[in-house]
C-alpha cells in the first residue's frame, strides 16, 4: 500500500509537489473568460499531458484541474450542474497520470464569495466544499488540497467539509502578501501563526502557503509557520517571481535555476514539501528535483 | 454638538465602519449611533450636503485607503467602511438629484469581462455620485454588449471601466477598443490599482485616474 505524505515525511523524506496549472492552461490556448475546468470533459488528453509532464519532471505528487471546481465558480459558465462529474473528472485524469505510487492532490479553491459581507453562509460554504471534495476522493484523489484560501473562515468550512466526508489526506495552504513593516498577512488580515491552529483544528495534517509571493517571501513564511507549529508537516508552492505585465500577457520570469538556488534556504527554514504556482513549469519542477535529489 | 463635532461622528463612523444603530461591528461602539443616523441628524441640523461628503465622507475614506495600503487594516474593515459610506450617502442623495446640488452629467461604470473585484469602483461611483454626477453603475463582470447599450440608453454619458487582474486589463483592452468602435466620440476613463497613464494610451482610453477625487475632476473638466 502506498504510504501517506505525512507519512513518508514523518520518516525524513523531502518530497516534490508539482508546478503552474492555471498559467500553463493559458499556454496551451485557455481563452479568457472560458472555465479552465470545463477542459476536464472538453479536452481530458491535454488535461492528461500537464499532469504528465510533472510527474516526467520529478513530481512525487500532482494536483487536479479543479481548483474553480465549486458551484458557486461554476455556476458563472452555467456549470454548477455538473460539479461532480467535472471534479471526478480533474481527479481521474490526475490518477492516470500519477499511477499508484504517486500522490493525486484534488483542488479545491476559493469560492469567490464574502462571509463577512453575507454574500453566503458557512453551511453554504461547506455543502459546497463538500460536493467537490466527494467527487474527487470518488475519481482517486488520495489527498485534498484547500489552497490559496485567505479567509480564515472559508478556509476552516473547506477543511472541516473535506476531513468530515472523506478519508483523504487534508492539505491547507493560504495566500500572504507581505506589509511595508515586512509581515505576512493575507488580504482578509490571517497571519500564517492565526492560520496554523485554526486548520490543524479544523482536521487539516498538512500546512503552508502558495501563490502571491516567489521563493523569497516564502521562506520568511515557513519560518513564521515552523515557529508556531515544530512538527507539522509543511508545503510551500512559491510563484516563479512577481508578475510582470507586457505586451498583454502576465509573465512570471523567475527560472528554474533561481528558484533552485532558493531551495536549501526553504528547507532550513522548515519545509518538507517543495512544489511551485504561478509561473512555474515542469523546467522548474526538473530543476527543484535535481537540487533536492542531487 | 455643532457642525465639527457631528462632521467628525460622521467621519469616524465611516473610518471604523458603524454603519448604522443596530450594527454590531465595530463591538467597541455597539449600541451607538452609525454614520445612517449622524448623517440624517447633521442634515436636519442645516448642515450642508457637501461639507458632509468631502469633510466627512471623503475624508474619512482617504483615511481608510491609507491604512489598507499599509496594511494596518484589511478587506473586511475596508467594505465595512464602504458600507458606511454608503448609508451616509443615501441620506445624501435626494439633495444632489433634487438639483440642489446641480447634476452635471451622466456616468456609466463597471468592472470589465472576467473581474469580480468591485470595493474600488463602488468607492468611485458614490464619490462621482456625490460630486454631482448621475450614476449608472453596471455592476461586475461587464462585457461590451452591456456597456454599449448603456451609452445607447444614456447618450452624452462618459463611461468609467474598472479592472483590479492583469489578466482583465487585456479584457479591459478589449472593451475600449469595442466602445470605441462602435460608438466613436464617448469618452472612456480607465481606474483600478495596476491600470496606468501607460497603459491609458496603449490602449486609446481617453483618461486615467488613480483614484476617485481625480476621476472627479476629470469628469468636471470634460464637462466644462
Ligand atoms: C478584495 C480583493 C478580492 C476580493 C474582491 C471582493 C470585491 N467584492 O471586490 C475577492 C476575494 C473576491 C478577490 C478575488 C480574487 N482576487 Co483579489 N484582491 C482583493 C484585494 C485584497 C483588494 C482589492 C481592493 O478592493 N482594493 C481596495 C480598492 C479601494 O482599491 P482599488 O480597487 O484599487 O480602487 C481604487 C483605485 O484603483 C481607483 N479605481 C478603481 N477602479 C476605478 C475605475 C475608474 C474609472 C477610476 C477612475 C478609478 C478606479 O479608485 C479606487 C479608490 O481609490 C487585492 C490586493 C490588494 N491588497 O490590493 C487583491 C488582488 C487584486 N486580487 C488578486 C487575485 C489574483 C484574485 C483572484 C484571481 C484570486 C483567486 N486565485 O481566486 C480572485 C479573482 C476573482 C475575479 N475573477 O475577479 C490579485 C491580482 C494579481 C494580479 N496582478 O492580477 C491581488 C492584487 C492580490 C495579490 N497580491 O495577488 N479579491
Ligand atoms: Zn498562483
Amino acid at each position: 500500500m502506498r504510504k501517506s505524505i505525512a507519512e513518508k515525511i514523518a520518516e525524513g523524506q523531502v518530497l516534490i509537489s508539482d508546478g503552474a496549472w492555471g498559467t500553463f492552461l493559458q499556454n496551451m490556448g485557455l481563452q479568457p473568460g472560458e472555465c479552465p475546468e470545463s477542459w476536464n470533459l472538453k479536452h481530458p488528453e491535454k488535461i492528461l499531458s500537464i499532469a504528465q509532464s510533472y510527474i516526467d519532471a520529478g513530481s512525487d505528487m500532482v494536483e487536479t484541474n479543479s481548483f474553480g471546481g465549486n458551484a458557486f465558480k461554476l455556476v458563472h459558465y452555467g456549470l454548477d450542474k455538473q460539479v461532480h462529474e467535472i471534479n471526478k473528472a480533474a481527479a481521474e485524469i490526475s490518477r492516470r497520470a500519477a499511477g499508484s505510487e504517486k500522490h493525486v492532490l484534488g483542488s479545491i479553491g476559493p469560492t469567490g464569495k464574502m462571509l463577512v459581507m453575507g454574500d453566503v453562509t458557512y453551511k453554504e460554504l461547506c455543502g459546497a466544499f463538500k460536493a467537490q471534495a466527494i467527487a474527487l476522493a470518488e475519481g482517486g484523489a488520495d489527498a485534498l488540497v484547500i489552497e490559496t484560501m485567505s479567509d480564515i473562515e472559508e478556509a476552516r468550512a473547506a477543511v472541516t467539509a473535506a476531513a468530515d466526508n472523506t478519508s483523504c489526506e487534508i492539505i491547507c495552504t493560504m495566500t500572504f502578501e507581505k506589509s511595508p513593516e515586512g509581515e505576512f498577512f493575507t488580504m482578509m488580515g490571517v497571519t500564517p501563526s492565526d492560520m496554523v491552529a485554526t486548520m490543524v483544528d479544523a482536521g487539516a495534517s498538512i500546512i503552508g502557503a502558495n501563490c502571491g509571493n516567489g521563493m523569497e517571501n516564502m521562506i520568511g513564511i515557513a519560518k513564521e509557520i515552523r515557529a508556531a507549529n515544530p512538527d507539522i508537516p509543511l508545503l510551500i508552492h512559491a510563484n516563479a517571481g512577481a508578475p510582470v505585465f507586457k505586451d498583454g500577457e502576465t509573465r512570471f520570469l523567475e527560472t528554474p535555476e533561481q528558484m533552485a538556488a532558493l531551495i536549501s534556504n526553504l528547507l532550513d527554514a522548515g519545509a518538507n514539501i517543495i512544489g511551485g504556482c504561478c509561473g512555474t513549469t515542469p523546467e522548474h519542477i526538473r530543476e527543484i528535483f535535481n537540487t533536492i535529489h542531487k | 454638538m455643532n457642525q465639527e463635532e457631528i462632521i467628525n461622528k460622521i467621519a469616524t463612523c465611516v473610518e471604523f465602519g458603524k454603519v448604522n444603530k443596530a450594527a454590531p461591528y465595530p463591538p467597541a461602539m455597539k449600541g451607538e449611533d452609525g454614520a445612517d443616523e449622524y448623517t440624517k441628524h447633521a442634515l436636519e441640523m442645516g448642515v450642508k450636503p457637501i461639507d458632509i461628503l468631502n469633510d466627512a465622507l471623503i475624508s474619512a475614506m482617504d483615511r481608510v485607503g491609507e491604512k489598507f495600503s499599509q496594511k494596518k487594516i484589511f478587506v473586511p474593515q475596508m467594505l465595512i467602511s464602504a458600507k458606511a459610506m454608503g448609508a451616509a450617502m443615501e441620506h445624501l442623495k435626494p439633495f444632489f438629484s433634487s438639483g440642489e446640488v446641480k447634476r452635471k452629467g451622466k456616468f456609466i461604470i463597471g468592472t470589465v469581462a472576467g473581474d469580480l473585484h468591485d470595493i474600488g469602483k463602488n468607492l468611485v461611483a458614490m464619490i462621482v455620485e456625490g460630486a454631482g454626477w448621475e450614476v449608472i453603475d453596471l455592476g461586475v463582470d461587464v462585457k461590451s454588449a452591456k456597456f454599449i447599450q448603456a451609452i445607447n440608453d444614456n447618450p452624452g454619458a462618459i463611461v468609467g471601466l474598472s479592472a483590479l487582474l492583469t489578466t482583465t486589463m487585456e479584457s479591459m483592452k478589449n472593451i475600449v477598443a469595442d466602445i470605441k468602435r462602435d460608438c466613436p466620440g464617448v469618452k472612456l476613463v480607465i481606474g483600478g490599482a495596476p491600470v496606468s497613464e501607460d497603459f491609458k494610451n496603449e490602449i486609446g482610453a481617453d483618461a486615467y485616474s488613480p483614484d476617485p477625487q481625480k476621476a472627479v475632476v476629470l469628469l468636471n473638466s470634460m464637462v466644462a
